[in-house]
């Protein structure tokens, strides 16, 4: 198997199990896994590094939606849920380990190359492989010391270093006054052209002058963040364009193919059992009952202005597709709705390509899939006169209360809301909004799922209202534990009972024991 | 505004081919397009879109050199042009390519900036009008845009458009720019992006604890014109909505300033209201989405607005005050101008001139031409600095 551009395909599947590590490859404890293993190992151990580094990923993902990152209580759950896995020496700092560091750092390498080639087979499944990644190197780099982040500088040829006392003090004389970025005593400051600090430019966290971003040190985990970032995309992509050449070896596509799966939850793209059952003269009724406020909050939109800007075409379209609404229903309802501003033929030529696009049916002619919750949080905020995005990231504070409110929920309710929304923890606070207009629990209970999808959370909510059999089964709610001893709600418990996808059947590789402990991991 | 004095959307199918004919120039026009050559596909596998009568779009156009492209221009007559990327292959075989080749590998930065946004917070005009009260709108975002362009990303060859209507594009052309990866441009865009926010965040623009030294810069910009223009010129605080606080809009301005800082002397005000009202007001507001993408298509420079037959023309930042949308020549006053012209049709070493350049074209391609100069410039000492370093081995 291929993992990386150059490398021949040296590693062989064996049962023989060997696995040694030169250090002059892994030169320090964290890698940007520039290198490939090419040692022998066996298929047991194969499957036991990718499971388990696939804990660790779930682990990342789930403190990282609950928690700040960063935080002492996150730092201090990732330790804890990273310590209950097989890959704990390679990733936590312990005192006085004994043992082969070598083999160590091995392990680390490749249970993370096994998943590359599992999860560089589409783009939501490398976006969700890259973001858990770069969340699990961030927080071992940060529990490093000044000393190693130095060696990794040096042993990773990263040519950061810090500006010289002159030029120090004339950048933070620019950044002195009322409102410099913060104590800037004794502050060593990295030169690097801004195309290597885009998170830091985006944010404004950084000082430009003539296109040379100047990273205080603190920030210098950002920047490492994004060569990383640059090389493992690339990677993925040109993983994923060498992944047919594998299938010689039969053993190991279809094992691959079952980890990612089941790892991703849910795949929201139009599930033909669903076509067809709902048209748009439902929306209405559905989006009052069903709807995400994200949703909920474009289709007032477009009933108020009977237009909608592309960014909430795109998320409001893709999600009603994912919901069942065949296209010319689609097409009905947008035209209905927009030609109360323009006239038909305005509409035909201007919009109606758009809603047919979404349906695979212009342009790439791609099935495209609706969007899941962190997309609509992370990507493309909307701008003045959007409605696209999520009420819980994007709303002003007083609206989002008042919308809430206006859905029924009561004052207590809106506060409990409202605490997660301000610790930034959008998806909580949407399920938390979920459990109150479902009335299946009430506002001092603490939340015990997160929203990933809009769709996920229409199919949960169908299914309370109708009982189950009537919408196909959603997996994808997670119970999270939010306190240590916490006994699952009512509706978060129901949702855990629900059967696993079709799918898993034909996940070879890993028995249904081992697929259920990485859920429980992490969920229980 | 006063629509533009003489000219009838109706007349643009006659009036177009002979703007084609002798008013585009092409020249400058390929001369930047080109980019001196480097590399040879820049203009070949540039994507051009035109819109032509009665709306009929047509996408994946593209020319083999500057005859071509006056061919078709002047065949096809377009209403508007618009500029998209430069691709992996020519556009206009791209049906020949399999889709996953044919990628758009580079664009300039391209910043939009429409007076629609500002609805919200103009009280003159609204939609696709603009007038003297407004513009000054305008006037701010390029101050703001091309100062962090160049101060804080150093850029340095940025084109300005004024767009024939309601609105400015910045163009920017250096090799970085034209690079840049799709989440540099976003972050570039994200960056200058301060008002932000979708129609249900009612305070648009929020301050942090420590401003960013790009946005003092931008509010000292602000400050120059604040009191003119949202004071004099928007009257901001004309309506009475707190009983007496003063006679007109720049005493209870006045007024507002020196309660907010008594607050603040006493503690009981936090925060940046007064600045965050400035930018609420006054800062760009940016279509960034626009900026974002490599294949975003966006309207040519010299093309016609075909409702206000003004043309879409270049910019001087530099003496941006002095720069009045309503000057602007417009299609039929230039076909007018070309018959009426007193210039003379030879140069004083007995040249033919250019056409355009006996009309009130001529300072807009001025401009375009001290911006070519620019970028030509920056490649010959990039050349030299080669030669230099290749000298060396
Ligand atoms: S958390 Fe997800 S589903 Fe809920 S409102 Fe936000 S984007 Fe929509
Ligand atoms: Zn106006």
């Amino acid at each position: 198997m291929e993992f990386g551009t150059r490398s021949k395909p040296r590693s062989r599947v064996s049962n023989q199990s060997s696995v040694k590590a030169p250090d002059d490859k892994c030169p320090h404890k964290i890698q940007l896994y520039s290198v490939a293993p090419t040692d022998t190992i066996s298929l047991q151990e194969f499957e036991e590094l990718a499971v388990e580094r696939l804990k660790v990923l779930k682990a990342v993902e789930t403190i990282g939606i609950t928690h700040q990152k960063g935080s002492a209580k996150y730092c201090e759950l990732l330790e804890k849920e990273i310590g209950a896995t097989k890959l704990k020496d390679s990733f936590l700092k312990v005192n006085g380990i004994q043992g082969d560091e070598g083999e160590r750092r091995k392990r680390d390498q490749v249970s993370h190359f096994i998943l590359r080639l599992a999860y560089c087979r589409s783009e939501d499944l490398r976006r969700w492989f890259l973001t858990q990644e770069l969340d699990l190197f961030r927080f071992r780099f940060q529990q490093e010391d000044k000393e190693s982040h130095a060696q990794f500088l040096v042993s990773n040829n990263l040519k950061y270093r810090p500006v010289g006392k002159a030029e120090r003090e004339s950048i933070t004389s620019q950044l002195d006054g009322p409102d410099h970025f913060s104590n800037m005593d004794g502050v060593e400051f990295y030169k690097v052209p801004f195309t290597e600090a885009l998170d830091l430019v985006r944010n404004r966290k950084v000082f430009l002058q003539k296109g040379f971003a100047f990273v205080p040190q603190d920030d210098l985990v950002s920047i490492l963040l994004s060569v990383f970032r640059t090389q493992l995309s690339h990677a993925l992509t040109v993983t994923s364009r060498a992944l047919p050449s594998m299938e010689e070896d039969g053993r190991l596509l279809p094992m691959l193919s079952g980890l990612s799966k089941r790892y991703l939850g849910q795949d929201y793209s139009v599930r033909k059992t669903n076509v067809g059952a709902i048209t748009a003269d439902m929306i209405d009724m559905l989006s009052k009952k069903s709807f995400p406020l994200c949703m909920q909050n474009i289709h007032l939109a477009m009933k108020s202005n009977h237009h909608l800007r592309h960014g909430s075409r795109l998320q409001y379209g893709l999600f009603l597709k994912g919901i069942g609404l065949p296209l010319d229903e689609a097409l009905k309802l947008f035209r209905t709705e927009f030609t109360k501003s323009m006239d038909v033929d305005t509409f035909d030529k201007k919009y109606s390509y758009g809603i047919r696009y979404n349906y695979g049916k212009e342009g790439k002619k791609t099935d495209y899939t609706p969007f899941g919750c962190m997309k609509i949080i992370m990507n493309n905020p909307p701008a003045v006169g959007d409605a696209h995005g999520c009420p819980f990231r994007h709303f002003d504070t007083d609206f989002l209360k008042q919308r809430i409110s206006s859905s029924g929920v009561s004052k207590d309710g809106v506060e409990t809301i409202m605490k997660y929304t301000k610790g930034g923890h959008c998806q909580v606070a949407c399920a938390k909004y979920f459990e109150l207009v479902h009335g299946i629990s009430d506002s001092s209970s603490e939340v015990e799922m997160f929203i990933q999808h809009p769709n996920q959370y229409f199919e949960n909510s169908q299914k309370l209202i109708n009982g189950p059999g009537k919408t196909p089964t959603p997996r994808g709610v997670k119970i999270i534990n939010s306190s240590q001893n916490s006994i699952p709600s009512g509706s978060s418990a129901e949702v855990k009972q629900e059967p696993m996808d079709e799918d898993l059947d034909t996940d070879m590789g890993l028995t249904q024991e081992q697929l259920d402990t990485i859920d429980q991991d992490t969920s229980s | 505004m006063p629509e533009t004095h003489n000219y009838d959307p109706n007349t643009l199918p006659d009036l177009l081919p002979l703007y084609y004919k002798r008013l585009f120039p092409y020249g400058p026009y390929y001369k930047w397009m080109n980019y001196g050559g480097v590399p040879k596909h820049y203009f070949t596998n540039r994507e051009f879109s035109f819109t032509l009568k009665d709306d009929v779009y047509i996408r994946y156009q593209s020319f083999s050199d500057q005859q071509d492209f006056e061919k078709e221009l002047q065949k096809k007559c377009p209403y508007k042009i618009d500029i998209g990327a430069v691709y992996s292959h020519r556009p206009k075989d791209h049906k020949t390519v399999k889709s996953s080749a044919f990628i758009a590998q580079e664009k300039e930065l391209v910043f939009d900036i429409d007076m629609t946004d500002y609805d919200d917070v103009r009280f003159c005009c609204s939609g696709a009008d603009i007038c003297s009260k407004c513009w000054p709108l305008m006037v701010i975002a390029v101050k703001i845009i091309d100062r962090a362009l160049r101060d804080d990303f150093g850029f340095e060859h940025l084109l300005w458009v004024y767009s024939g209507r309601r609105g400015i594009h910045c163009w920017v052309c250096d090799e970085g720019a034209r690079s840049l990866s799709t989440q540099g441009r976003s972050a570039v865009a994200e960056y200058l992006q301060v008002v932000k926010g979708g129609e249900n965040l009612v305070r648009k623009a929020v301050l942090p604890e420590k401003i960013h030294p790009s946005i003092r810069h931008s509010l000292q910009i602000i400050d120059k014109h604040f009191l003119e223009y949202a004071i004099k010129k928007q009257d901001l605080l004309s309506y009475d909505f707190v009983g007496k606080l003063g006679r007109d809009t720049a005493s209870r301005w006045a007024i507002l300033q020196k309660r907010l800082e008594e607050g603040r002397n006493m503690n009981l005000v936090k925060g940046y209201t007064e600045e965050e009202v400035k930018l609420q007001f006054c800062y760009p507001r940016l279509d960034i989405n626009v900026s974002k993408g490599i294949n975003h298509l966006l309207k040519s420079p010299f093309c016609i607005h075909p409702k206000s037959g003004k043309v879409c023309v270049p910019m001087d930042p530099k003496n941006i005050d002095d720069f009045d949308p309503m000057e602007v020549p417009t299609i039929s006053g230039l076909i007018e101008e070309l018959d009426t012209s007193t210039v003379p049709e030879t140069d004083t070493e007995g040249r033919r001139l250019k056409d355009y350049k006996r009309t009130s074209l001529k300072p807009y391609i001025e401009i375009f031409e001290s911006f070519l100069k620019g970028l030509e410039s920056s490649r010959k000492g990039k050349m030299i600095e080669q030669s230099d370093v290749k000298m060396e081995f």
